[in-house]
């Protein structure tokens, strides 16, 4: 069964940190949202497989929460 | 203009059932003479069970509803006599485009698949369907079959007597009492029997109205169905053009919620919106205007003893996948041999459990496209937009997108997986669409296709193995229909029926679903699927 990644996985954090602000470098608020819309929607057929795009979603939700 | 809706069809005559008594007894009596309860009684007359339908109307559903019937539903009307004629009058269409502001963003082929003899779709307006089962069911009744529709007949009262239910009828002459031995209940969305029996229709509402106009024009749009999400003629609300016999075109456009419904039916509303979407230089002439709301629910259960209900007074959809009539046209289907089998006393009333159990299942199934479609049309929240708006912003250049554009998942037969009367995949290495519980796929065989040769009754499909003696277990014919393949001919029939496996057997339910499959003939298996199949295993 695949599993999602929670450690470190980028090769140079810093640098695709610095990608995703470039990207809405300019955008107002509602073309931001657009775009991150956009990224997710490509990121999620990549990864395509429903289980860990089920366990990113649920990842990405705790750690919204107060522990 | 020549309305077909406001011409009566089975105008009120007295029947001598009126005023009798002891008050007469019928085997089948249906309430309701729209798609449903037109097919359920032409079904059960053909096979010798008494129909009698009562409706309130003496004509077909009133103005325009309906447009899109699925090749399921074809196959259906086949078994029952009359799907060419839908077929020679519908509109055949296959290309969809989507639209999204003012670009087009993506198109796709329902691509039929080879080998079928009905199409994917048609466009038929629902008073035409109507008309022609009508006319269907009126011809059966001339050539004596036990049918008869009586107009004008509203029923007032339902009571379940246990072995019997009791109705009570208004007519123009008065009312009088009746008696049916099975009552099902096809009296549509409203069903005052569904309310006469105190029984529960939950669901969600949607917040949303649509303004439908079918139009009669000479214009040069093609045979496509056109779809826009926030087209410039409409903004941020969505459009549908589609098109039907005659040169009508229905235009559906969404209104939103907080409108002035009366104000927006006026010609003086109407028009301008239609000159807006198709220019101002096309001719057309509105044929019918009306405004739409729409609900998600269903009945808890189908079956209350002796009352069942079928089509819309079981369950409701959104339009979008055109999922209302044509999963009615499966209840019927599901229904009707079930029925017989138990008038018949060949199988226990259990049996009728079933069609509660696998069509609460399709409307489920059915629920959930339309809800799905519905939440992607209208999005009900910013963030869901901000989605929907993404999707269709990828569509228009890359494929992977495409797939999540949801402009109604049009209307598929259910496979009835988990049913009790399934029994278990001895074909494992058979085709997955024809597992047990699945609707049978059609194929092209030399001289004719395989659907028209199934239905009615239990059939053994035997493919490239020798078949047996027809079949009787407790009473319930099976027939034996043996067809070979191999690498050169009915190349379709291995691949639907056969996968890897050389050879097979099916049993095949009357209404044309698979009950069992095995790689050989064994009799006492095959006795064994069929006490399953009619709630005796
Ligand atoms: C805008 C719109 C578009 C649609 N498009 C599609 C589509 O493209 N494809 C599709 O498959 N479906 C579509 N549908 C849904 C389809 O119209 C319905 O699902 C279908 O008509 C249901 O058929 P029915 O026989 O169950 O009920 P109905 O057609 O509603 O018939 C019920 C009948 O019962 C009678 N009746 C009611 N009460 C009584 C009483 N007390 N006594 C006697 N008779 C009574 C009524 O007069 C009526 O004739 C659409 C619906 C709408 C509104």
């Amino acid at each position: 069964m695949s599993r999602l990644i929670l450690t470190p996985n980028l090769d140079r954090p810093d640098d695709v940190y610095a990608d995703l602000l470039a990207a809405h470098d300019g955008l107002d608020k509602a073309q931001s949202d657009a775009l991150n819309a956009r990224l997710i929607l490509v990121l999620a057929n990549h990864i395509g497989d429903r289980q860990v795009i089920a366990e990113a979603l649920q990842a990405a939700s705790r750690a919204g929460q107060p522990v | 203009m020549n309305k077909i809706f406001e011409t009566p069809l089975y105008p009120y005559t007295r029947s001598p059932d009126q005023g009798c008594t002891p008050v007469a007894r019928r085997r089948v009596v249906i309430v309701g003479a729209g798609p449903v309860g037109l097919a359920a009684a032409i079904d059960l007359a053909q096979q010798g069970i008494e129909a009698v339908v009562l409706d309130d109307n003496d004509k077909v559903s009133f103005g325009s509803r309906a447009i899109c019937f699925a090749k399921r539903q074809l196959e259906i009307l086949d078994r029952l006599g009359c799907g060419q004629q839908m077929v020679d009058k519908g509109v055949v269409w296959n290309l969809g485009k989507v639209f999204f502001g003012d670009r087009k963003v993506y198109e796709f082929n329902l691509l039929p698949e080879d080998g079928h003899q009905r199409p994917a779709f048609i466009n038929l307006q629902q008073y035409y369907f109507e008309t022609y089962l009508v006319q269907h069911a009126q011809q059966l009744q001339s050539q004596g079959a036990p049918i008869e529709l009586r107009g004008q007949n509203k029923v007032t009262r339902v009571e379940d007597r246990g072995d019997h239910v009791a109705l009570q009828i208004d007519t123009p002459e008065g009312p009088y009492d009746l008696q049916a031995d099975w009552l099902i209940a096809c009296d549509g969305a409203g069903s005052p029997i569904r309310a006469m029996m105190g029984l529960d229709f939950v669901g969600r509402v949607f917040e949303d109205n649509f303004l439908i106009a079918d139009v009669i024009m000479d214009a040069e749009f093609p045979t496509e169905r056109w779809f826009w999400f926030d087209p410039p003629f409409n903004k941020g609300q969505s459009a549908l053009l589609h098109k039907q016999p005659d040169g009508v075109w229905r235009i559906d456009l969404q209104l939103g919620w907080d409108i002035d419904k009366e104000q927006e039916k006026q010609p003086e509303k109407v028009i301008p919106r239609l000159k807006a979407m198709l220019g101002e230089d096309v001719n057309f002439q509105l044929e019918w205007v009306s405004i739409y709301t729409f609900q998600c629910r269903r009945m808890e259960k189908f079956r209350h003893n002796r009352v069942i209900f079928a089509g819309d007074s079981a369950h409701q959809v959104s339009p979008f996948g055109a999922r209302g009539a044509n999963s009615g046209l499966q209840d019927a289907d599901n229904l009707v041999w079930k029925l017989k089998l138990v008038i018949d006393g060949k199988a226990p009333p259990a049996l009728l459990d079933s069609y509660d159990t696998e069509r609460v299942y399709g409307a489920d199934e059915n629920i959930l496209n339309s809800s799905r479609s519905t939440d992607f049309i209208t999005p009900k929240s910013q963030q869901s937009r901000i989605f929907r708006d993404a999707v269709l912003d990828l569509s228009e250049h890359f494929a992977f997108a495409r797939p999540l554009v949801n402009s109604g998942r049009l209307s598929l037969p259910c496979t009835y997986d988990g049913s009790d009367l399934n029994s278990a995949d001895a074909l494992p290495d058979g085709p997955a669409r024809t597992r047990p519980g699945a609707p049978c796929p059609d194929v092209a065989l030399e001289g004719g296709y395989l659907l028209p040769q199934l239905g009615n009754e239990f059939v053994l499909l035997c493919i490239n193995t020798a078949p047996p003696q027809a079949l009787q277990v407790n009473g319930i014919a099976v027939r034996p229909l043996a067809l070979t393949c191999d690498g050169q001919t009915n190349t379709a029939l291995a691949q639907r029926y056969l996968g890897d496996a050389p050879a097979a057997v099916y049993l095949l339910r009357p209404d044309q679903h698979v009950a069992a499959r095995w790689p050989s003939y064994n009799e006492p298996e095959i006795r064994a699927a069929l006490l399953r199949a009619t709630a005796q295993g």
